[in-house]
């Protein structure tokens, strides 16, 4: 008698649990879909060639966000050119160089405490170094400065994972044919951790196309275009995100925002594909 | 003689390496330098008690008060409300792909809880400011939908996707043999999971859950979309401001002089519990790769 019942009582909790799991489940499933249909039906129309090759023009009243376009382009390219090296750099030091304990777990210990700073702590933090203590103005370059901060730990973590990979035999092969270190590194280590290093360019551009509140106050709003790259990076500009911000919260332009909103999902959903893509390339080429 | 030079040549390169490894010490120290010297002075000048536990923040009336007890609150409140929705549809939804979902479903929710993952925070913004704030109205009756309530469903689906990939990384890592002893002793799958699996990933868990109060409390461009942005004291239908959209907000406007840095003083309390929290996440990751 007493196992049946403890029996039908554990059917029941075991069906609760399950109820609620599909329940989660689901609920996570349906505001994905509704997020994409939502913002696509709602930005998707107002899309125009207009919209996305002109700049705002107070004389006919349109608003086209070219500007903002190109300034979140060269954004990402300032922010990867400077970031890329020092990451790469730095995890290159924790796995080849590396040899006092304490130190790489300091650095470590860095790297982790900045992916753990929110992006509106950066903002203020690139403020004050950037702008108020070397006089800098406002500008794209401030900006991307802020973000290199940000996006170091990612490509480091990407790259030292991808090190971590490079069979030590390869390293061995390369010092044994009489090979210096700088040479190894340089000829056989990092061609090898290619992928690594792609991996953390690709999910740093995704940080830096989502990040806003990190610019607003080292990058500024402006909607001007600039004709190239180091007009732009000397001067303030807007970024697709502090587009939409501006637009949608101070000017009440919520066509433009969707617009924009649409935009950034797709551009999301391109630079998820193509860092999955990466990895499952080159998982491929390693196993051969 | 060519010897040398390769000698030479190998420790100016080390030195680099040496030099670029340290940048993200350094970058640390230049951010918690400037923090810290930046806020110090307006504590110092209206006192740390009544800085951090004054009940009204009115930088611009005749008789300035500088108290931040209401954004504390709210970012505090506001954290629990996300934490409170978003922890148990997370974990469970992690439970359920890691455990006990067809490979197809999750090679399908996978990519979509990346996504969500992924869009702009201003985006989350736009959405909630659109559906979420006549939603509240409508439903409560309130006279303005832009409130707490609203800001906490915001941040409950913002953290929905990082609690649901710590969680499932956490329980991916749990040995099979013990499912499988679990199984083998006559207990049911769905016991295995929540008697077996999930104790084992108990300390992932936790660190899923701290990373999204992390993200809770750090997050800035969303709140201050869908919140009002007004400093009240913390009340779910009201407009309420937090730390980090008191920071952003009046920055653009602030007049130099006590207004300003109290400004920084609230970047910088906003930095120390930042980094609690951090050292609650290396805690507890460390736990769990111990494990």
């Amino acid at each position: 008698m007493l196992t049946r019942k403890t029996s039908l009582r554990k059917k029941i909790g075991i069906g609760c649990m399950k109820a609620l799991m599909w329940l989660s489940a689901g609920l996570t499933c349906a505001l994905v879909l509704f997020l994409i249909a939502y913002i696509l039906i709602k930005g998707l129309p107002h899309i125009s060639w207009q919209l996305l090759s002109t700049q705002p023009s107070y004389l006919n009243g349109t608003i086209g966000i070219l500007p903002d376009i190109m300034n979140t382009i060269y954004v990402v390219l300032c922010t990867l050119v400077i970031a890329l090296p020092i990451g790469v750099g730095a995890a290159v030091y924790l796995t080849e160089y590396a040899s006092n304990k304490k130190l790489v777990s300091m650095i470590e210990y860095a790297a982790e405490t900045l992916s753990g700073i929110p992006s509106i702590i950066y903002g203020f933090a690139g403020m004050m170094i950037f702008c108020v203590f070397f006089k800098m103005k406002t500008s794209l370059l401030v900006g991307s400065l802020t973000l290199v901060i940000m996006n170091l730990p990612t490509i480091m973590r990407t790259t030292q994972e991808s090190l971590k990979t490079v069979p030590q035999s390869y390293r061995e092969g390369a010092f044994g044919l009489g090979a210096g270190k700088w040479r190894v590194i340089r000829t056989v280590v990092l061609p090898d951790c290619i992928d690594g290093i792609i991996t953390g360019c690709i999910l740093s551009v995704g940080r830096i196309v989502g990040e806003t509140a990190a610019l607003l106050y080292t990058a500024g709003f402006a909607h001007v275009l600039y004709p190239n790259i180091i007009r732009g990076l000397r001067n303030a500009g807007a970024t697709l995100t502090v587009a939409l911000y501006n637009y949608a919260k101070d000017e009440g332009e919520f066509e433009v925002a969707f617009a924009i909103a649409a935009i950034l999902l797709l551009l999301t959903l391109a630079i998820n594909l193509a860092a999955t893509l990466v990895g499952k390339v080159f998982k491929k080429r390693r196993n051969q | 003689m060519k010897q040398h030079h390769k000698q030479a040549v190998e420790r100016v390169v080390h030195g680099i390496f040496l030099i670029l490894g340290l940048v993200t010490v350094a970058c640390v120290l230049l951010i918690t330098v400037f923090l810290v010297l930046s806020g110090l002075p307006a504590i110092r000048k209206i006192g740390l008690i009544p800085f951090l536990f004054g009940d009204k923040w009115a930088p611009t009336s005749q008789n300035p008060q500088y108290g931040i007890l209401p954004f504390i609150l709210t970012s505090i409140y506001g954290t629990a409300g996300a934490i409170l929705l978003g922890v148990p549809v997370g974990f469970l939804t992690a439970v359920y792909l890691a455990k006990a979902a067809p490979a197809t479903i999750r090679k399908i929710m996978e990519p979509a809880i990346s996504l969500l993952a992924g869009i702009p925070s201003v985006v989350y913004g736009l959405v909630g400011m659109l559906v979420l704030i006549p939603a509240v109205r409508d439903i409560f009756h309130v006279p303005d939908g832009a409130s707490l309530l609203a800001a906490i469903l915001v941040l409950a689906v913002m953290i929905l996707p990082s609690i649901i990939k710590v969680s499932m990384t956490a329980l991916d890592a749990v040995p099979k043999e013990y499912e499988d002893a679990s199984l083998a002793l006559g207990a049911t799958p769905i016991e295995t999971c929540f008697r077996v699996s999930v104790p084992a990933a108990k300390s992932g868990i936790a660190a899923a859950v701290v990373l999204g109060v992390g993200r809770a409390i750090g997050e800035a461009m969303a709140v201050v979309m869908v919140s009002g942005n007004v400093a009240n004291m913390p009340s779910l239908f009201q407009s309420v401001r937090f730390l980090t959209t008191a920071v952003s907000s009046e920055m653009s406007y602030a007049a130099a002089g006590l207004q300003k840095e109290a400004l920084f003083s609230i970047a910088l309390v906003l930095f120390l519990f930042i980094m609690l929290i951090n050292a609650a996440l290396n805690f507890f990751l460390k736990r769990s790769k111990e494990e």
